[in-house]
């Protein structure tokens, strides 16, 4: 029965992925689905490192941005004739050489964690970024290398001219990656890097290294960042050494904590969630990263396990049947807390445009009238001041749906 | 050859001493608590645009003394409000807290100050050559940053060996709970010594802002060294910091300087390669081309073969 449950949470998975073009198949969300594709096996691959073996890692994009160089030289290959393959397979090649280098840098990262693994990831991580820009026959210094996906042997007649192709090519793979990375946790490798991350003593008193369990689960992390550094060079078709710097690291630290590195599905959450953030408000506001860096330090601040790990606090009220008991009260704190976080936005917007009026969600402000400034202003504090009011309601209620009533009172 | 080494050296020592300025607070914040800032390059921004935007109503002397008190201010809010909270959550969430931090102030920064380099200058007072040796000349204005950085050093190392408030923050460093037994806040404190070291970043910021220009990418330049240079010191090692600091900059310093690399070498080994070798980039490769990645090849070796670092004792 659990069995049954648990296939067909894949099979959901699988379906969702494969059908998302049917619905939304404009280029935009075509292009949208395709980073999601990499972002979320590059977040999983992440957490196998932070969430599973407690490695914070602020280099992980060298072995994602390896992978994607190695694939574009594949793709020129297979453009000059010298190998013949379909380009299917690319993100398999990626995933070769992401594995090659995490053997050769992590057999000396691996020997202790925290602090010091940090900053080896750190120190690696800005070494190579920066030997990226001097050698420039490999990487392409800073115009980065490009290849063209199209000229390899067509499969089943696809010739992967569209992006929708290369989506479902991507589907393939991520799927592929994310049934492996969720099977590699549950083998004995998978439970050790967890036993290991919590206490590396007690775990080499049973006999394992501890640094081999590392090891293992660093060598796997690096084959998936390299599969989704191979995606990442079938859907761009080129590559440049900002792949592999200290941003693309940052933000797959970013969208694994933002998901929640405790679970399984965090990191697809927080990659979804980054992905649609950048490709939509990017749109409507040059200030994304700003809001992006508040959201971030509000969830290490308030919600340490992450978006996956807010709805996961719900299971006991779940399972209890009060939950219902939640819905009204996080309504009267959730409504002001939105109105609050709109103002905030609002007034940054006001600042900041350089227009003499601003469009926002269907308001009209004019940051040159004061009566514009005052009313967003008044709003927003009648909203804090709501959600003040409101908060201890919410906190009781938590409190209520969550602890069992002991038989003779307390 | 002698005028270039003797100005490399001095120049090395400038910047050797400016990044003891950061570095030194980042690796007092790390003994006491155990957290290396990811912000602290951040603060040394912020004093930068601090100062900047001070001098240009009060001065450049104004902005030396207010702008590292406001990133001092600043900092003890971030640790009062931030990484107090977060310290429940353990190492790696104030690790990873401290990241986001950098990443939101220098967002903050482009929001505020916008994307372009400041016209942040040295004060005309400093604006003449200090002395004129083989017809070069050093600027008063790089004498100047040598004087306060050197100050600031021997100031803090008094402070923290022969005073009073200096035996409280060491005993606090080892044994918090004996000091706070003793009837001493400890949560004040530390919110004093991460004020005290962030203001020592802004200051940094301050003084470096008109040489190495004021943009929202310089906390980014110097933020990663700052770390390998706390790192190859040894982290928690005040003394390790400063000979750290000093070797970085002069590496760095002499390694620009110098005017050799593989095409040298290559001629000393007798060996010779045609353009068109795959291998060209490595065979033209110079010194002054891989000057910045010294640093990180150094901190990699240096945690394979010394973990600890060089004066670091602590094991974790």
């Amino acid at each position: 029965m659990v069995q049954l449950k648990r296939l067909s949470i894949w099979i959901g998975y699988l379906v969702v992925m494969l059908v998302l073009p049917q619905f939304f198949d404009s280029i935009l969300s075509v292009s949208i689905f395709n980073q999601m594709a990499i972002a979320i096996v590059f977040a999983l691959s992440y957490n196998m490192l932070l969430g599973q073996g407690g490695m914070l890692s602020f280099g992980h994009a060298v072995y994602f941005g390896f992978g994607g160089f190695l694939a574009v030289h594949t793709l020129i290959m297979i453009e000059f004739e010298t190998v013949y393959f379909s380009i299917l397979f690319i993100p398999l090649i990626g995933g070769v050489f992401g594995l090659l280098a995490a053997i050769f840098i992590g057999s000396f990262s691996t020997h202790k964690a925290g602090t010091v693994f940090a900053m080896i990831s750190l120190g690696m991580g800005e070494l190579i970024a920066a030997s990226s820009l001097i050698f420039v026959g490999f990487f392409g210094g800073e115009a980065g290398i490009s290849g063209d996906r199209t000229y390899g042997p067509p499969f089943f007649g696809v010739e992967f001219l569209r992006d929708v192709e290369i989506y479902y090519v991507a589907v393939f793979w991520v799927f592929i990656a994310t049934v492996f990375m969720y099977l590699f946790t549950q083998t004995p490798a998978g439970r050790m890097a967890n036993a290991v991350r919590d206490n590396p003593e007690r775990a080499e008193f049973i006999g394992y290294s501890a640094r081999k369990v590392r090891f293992i689960s660093f060598c796997a992390a690096g084959l998936f960042a390299g599969i989704a550094g191979g995606l990442f060079a079938l859907n761009y078709e080129f590559i440049t050494e900002e792949t592999l710097n200290a941003t693309t690291s940052g933000r797959v630290l970013l969208m694994a904590y933002i998901g929640g590195l405790g679970y399984f599905i965090g990191p697809i959450v927080g990659a979804v969630i980054l992905t649609l953030m950048n490709s939509l408000l990017s749109n409507y506001s040059d200030l994304w990263m700003l809001y992006l860096g508040v959201m971030f330090l509000l969830t290490v601040l308030f919600l340490p396990r992450g978006f996956a790990g807010f709805i996961m606090m719900h299971q006991v009220a779940w399972v209890r049947g009060t939950i219902k008991q939640l819905a009204l009260p996080y309504l009267l704190t959730g409504v002001p807390a939105l109105l609050v976080m709109l103002s905030a936005i609002a007034l940054i917007e006001m600042s900041h445009v350089e227009a003499d009026v601003l469009q926002f969600i269907g308001f009209t402000l004019e940051p040159a009238l004061l009566t514009d400034w005052l009313m967003v202003g008044i709003v927003g504090t009648g909203s804090l001041f709501a959600v003040r009011k409101s908060l201890p309601r919410l906190r009781d209620a938590w409190d209520s749906a969550n602890t069992i009533p002991s038989e003779g009172g307390s | 050859m002698l005028e270039i080494f003797i100005f490399a050296t001095l120049n090395g020592l400038v910047t050797g001493l400016l990044l003891f300025m950061l570095a030194s607070g980042l690796t007092l914040i790390f003994s006491m608590m155990g957290v290396l800032n990811f912000a602290h390059a951040s603060f040394y921004m912020l004093g930068a645009y601090f100062a900047y935007s001070v001098s240009l109503y009060f001065g450049f002397w104004m902005g030396l003394i207010f702008a590292p008190l406001i990133v001092g201010v600043l900092g003890a809010v971030v640790e009062r409000y931030g990484l107090r909270r977060v310290h429940q959550s353990g190492h790696v969430a104030e690790l990873v807290f401290t990241f986001g931090l950098a990443f939101l102030i220098e967002e903050a920064v482009q929001f505020f100050w916008g994307p372009d380099t400041k016209n942040y200058q040295a004060p005309d007072i400093l604006d003449f050559p200090l002395f004129t040796l083989f017809g070069q000349e050093f600027s008063a204005y790089r004498g100047f940053m040598i004087g306060i950085s050197l100050s600031i050093f021997i100031t803090l190392y008094h402070i923290l060996t022969r005073s009073r408030i200096g035996i409280i923050i060491q005993a606090a460093i080892t044994h918090p709970n004996t000091v706070a037994n003793l009837g001493h806040n400890v949560p004040l404190i530390f919110m004093g010594v991460f004020g005290v070291g962030t203001a020592l970043a802004g200051l940094a910021g301050v003084i470096a802002g008109p040489v190495l220009t004021t943009f929202p990418g310089m906390s980014i330049a110097l933020g990663s060294i700052v770390f390998v240079i706390v790192v190859i010191g040894g982290l928690g090692s005040l003394a390790g910091a400063f000979i750290a600091s000093l070797l970085i900059g002069l590496l760095q310093s002499y390694a620009i300087a110098s005017d050799v690399g593989m095409p040298e070498l290559l001629n000393l080994l007798g060996l010779e390669f045609e353009r068109s070798h795959p291998l060209n980039d490595l065979w033209t490769l110079n010194l002054p081309r891989i000057a910045p990645i010294l640093p990180f090849l150094l901190l990699v070796l240096v945690l394979i073969f010394r973990p600890t670092g060089l004066l670091g004792k602590r094991e974790e």
